[in-house]
Parts: C-alpha cells; structure tokens; sequence
C-alpha cells in the first residue's frame, strides 16, 4: 500500500491533466486561445484566394463609387477615386490574410 | 451532355430547367432546387438515423452523424470561442449545405430529372452565384447583427483601428468599410467559381473523348487519354467540394469571432 503511494500522487498529476483535457475537449472549460490565421491551403490554393480577395474589394468599390456618382451627379470621379480606394482595400485584405501567420499570437490583437 | 457535333458546350450544363414534369414547370421549381431539397433530405436522414440507435460503440451511420456534429462544433468552439456554441446550428446548416450542393453535384444522376435521356453529372447549386451570394450575404447580415447587439455603436470602432493617426481617419475608414463589404463577395465568388471550373473541366474533357471517338479507330484508341484525365480530375473534385464548404464555414466562423471579439 505505501509503496504505490509516490506512484499515486504523479498518476493523480496525470489523472488531473487527462481529466483537464477531457473537459477541454467537452468544452465544459475555456480552451487556449484559438490558433491564429485561416486555413493555409497550397501555394495554388493561397494564390487564388489572394486573386479573389483583391479583385472582390475592387468589385464592391467600383460598385459603390458608380452607385455614388449616378446619386450626386458627379460622374466620374468618385469612380475613380473608389477604384483606387478599393486597390487599397484589396491590399489591405491581402496583407490580412498573410500577415497573421508570422507574428505571435499576442500580437493579433492589435489588428494590423 | 454530349457534344454536339464538333463544338463544346461547356456552360451548357449551368442551365437551370424545371424539374418534376409539368407540376414542377408551373411553379418554376428547378432542378437547382430539387437537389437542395435531395441534399436537406440526406443530411436529415443521415442525422436521423445515426441519431436512433444509441449505441456505447456507434456503428457506421452513427459514428458518421457524431463525427460530422464533432467536426462542427470543435470547428466553431476553436475559432469562435466559447461562445461559438451558440452558433453551432447555424454553422451546421450551411457547412452541411455546400457541402451537398458541391458532392451531389458530381453523381451521375442528371437523367433523373431532364427529358433527353443522356448520363451526365447532377446539377451542382453551389455553381450559381446567386445561391452562394444569396448565403454569403446571410452570413454578413448575421455577423453584422451579432456584432451590433454585442458591442452596439461601438461596433464602428472596428472601421477605425486604435492607435492609427487620426489624419489618416479619411483614407482608413472607406479602405475599411470596403475591406468589410467585399467579405460576402470574396466568399461566394470563391465557391461558385472553383465549382464552375471543375465542371466545365470535366466537360471539355468528356466532349474530347467523344470527339476521338468519332475520329475512327486510332481516336477511339487514344480517347482513354481525356477519359484517364477525368477520372483523376473526379478525385479531385471531391476534394475541391469537400475543402470549399470547409473553407465557406470556416471563414463564417472567424468573421463570426471577429464579431464576437471585435479585436
């Protein structure tokens, strides 16, 4: 009996560690925070979504910009300066779905 | 589905036709929507009855229902958070939706539903923008609405990230609110247009083999070329349908978490 008690404490530590996993796993505790970024496909796969995502942010731009200039009767040019607003956004979305694999977690925070 | 003498039709396929004879042609009700209605049903009966016996040791179907309920939850606790739980029948619902849009999409079914009697792949819903659209602006309806009852007005700090110079408020703030618009166009462009690629792959390559075929002998012969090619080209594809409606409800999930977190 008092022999298997220094083995019952480290098998009580890993009792309480599998209990703790379990109940992560259950969801019944707050589990580490999420692992940062999207899926990361193939170099394939991350070049069409930075395709989509540039040409998708020009897309809504343009469509602003037109929709704005029909309502103000100011033809071109709050055309033109969307177009560029949105390149800017479509940089942007990129640059967001990079970026989040190369700083630490912490930093994700700051959203930039 | 054949190529007609020499050409390719490769859109052709995209056509919507109503299905159900002349009561389905009355009320529009197209194939699009008959395969939505076949792909709730399987999900349905397949949760049904795995859910039914409740055995210690699951057997297939049952394992099938409690991997496919795991998947999605741990994918919504992971990436939204604790709270993601309340939003696991909503992720569910549209994981499972493309994901049946895209696989039915590739059974050889379509003689069920049209007159001219020719074997080609079922229609696939997901490769109509206005269906992945219609989802997408669900998905940025509702992740607005969540944010806005979480954090109210202070939901439009996110257009206007801390600590940036209050001089460049004019230029962030549109960059901003476009980045946030072009959320459900990026989605729903990027799963109809990897479903229309597939299949206008597979019937360029299917209209080859019909093309040698015609071609005599030497043609016939060589026609197991184009026939190799979509045979790898369907392994494939049910790789393509499986990881885009992984990739649409996991891209729900974490602007979901941006909503919840609002960084």
């Amino acid at each position: 009996m008092s022999g298997t008690q220094g083995g019952g404490s480290s098998e009580k530590k890993s009792f309480d560690e599998r209990l703790s996993a379990a109940r992560r796993r259950q969801g019944l505790e707050a589990p580490p925070p999420p692992p940062g970024g999207g899926p990361q496909g193939n170099a394939l796969g991350v070049g069409l979504r930075v395709g989509v995502e540039m040409v998708s942010a020009l897309v809504v731009a343009v469509a602003i910009g037109w929709w704005l200039d029909r309502w103000l009767h100011t033809k071109p040019f709050l055309l033109a300066l969307f177009v560029l607003l949105g390149g800017a956004a479509g940089v942007a979305n990129v640059w967001r779905l990079i970026a989040p694999a190369r700083p630490p977690e912490k930093e994700r925070g700051g959203r930039d | 589905m054949a190529a007609e003498a020499h050409t390719i039709d490769a859109l052709g396929q995209f056509k919507l036709e109503t299905a159900l004879g002349p009561l389905g042609a009355s009320v529009n009700f197209t194939q699009a929507n008959l395969w939505m209605v076949i792909g709730g049903l399987l999900v349905l009966t397949m949760l049904y009855l795995g859910a039914r016996p409740r055995a210690v040791v699951p057997g297939r179907l049952q394992a099938l229902a409690e991997m496919s309920y795991d998947f999605v939850h741990s994918m919504c606790v992971d990436q939204i958070g604790e709270e993601g739980k309340r939003f696991f029948p909503f992720i569910f619902t549209l994981f499972f939706f493309v994901l049946m849009g895209n696989l039915l999409g590739l059974l050889p079914l379509n003689f069920f539903y049209t007159d001219h009697f020719g074997v080609g792949l079922a229609f696939t819903y997901t490769s109509h923008i206005a269906v992945t659209f219609s989802l997408a602006a669900l998905v940025i309806v509702l992740v607005t609405i969540v944010a806005l009852r979480i954090h109210g007005l202070h939901f439009f700090t996110y257009f206007f990230p801390a600590g940036a110079p209050k001089l460049l408020a004019p230029l962030i703030i549109p960059v901003e609110i476009i980045s946030y618009l072009s959320r459900p166009v990026s989605l729903s462009i990027r799963l109809f247009a990897n479903m229309v690629a597939g299949h206008v792959m597979f019937e360029v390559f299917a209209s080859f083999i019909v093309m040698m075929a015609a071609a005599g002998t030497i043609g016939t012969v060589a026609a197991v070329g184009p026939l190799a090619v979509n045979v790898a080209l369907m392994g494939f594809e049910l790789l393509v349908a499986f990881l885009q409606a992984y990739v649409f409800a996991i891209l729900t999930c974490i602007y979901l978490h941006d909503a919840v977190h609002l960084h």
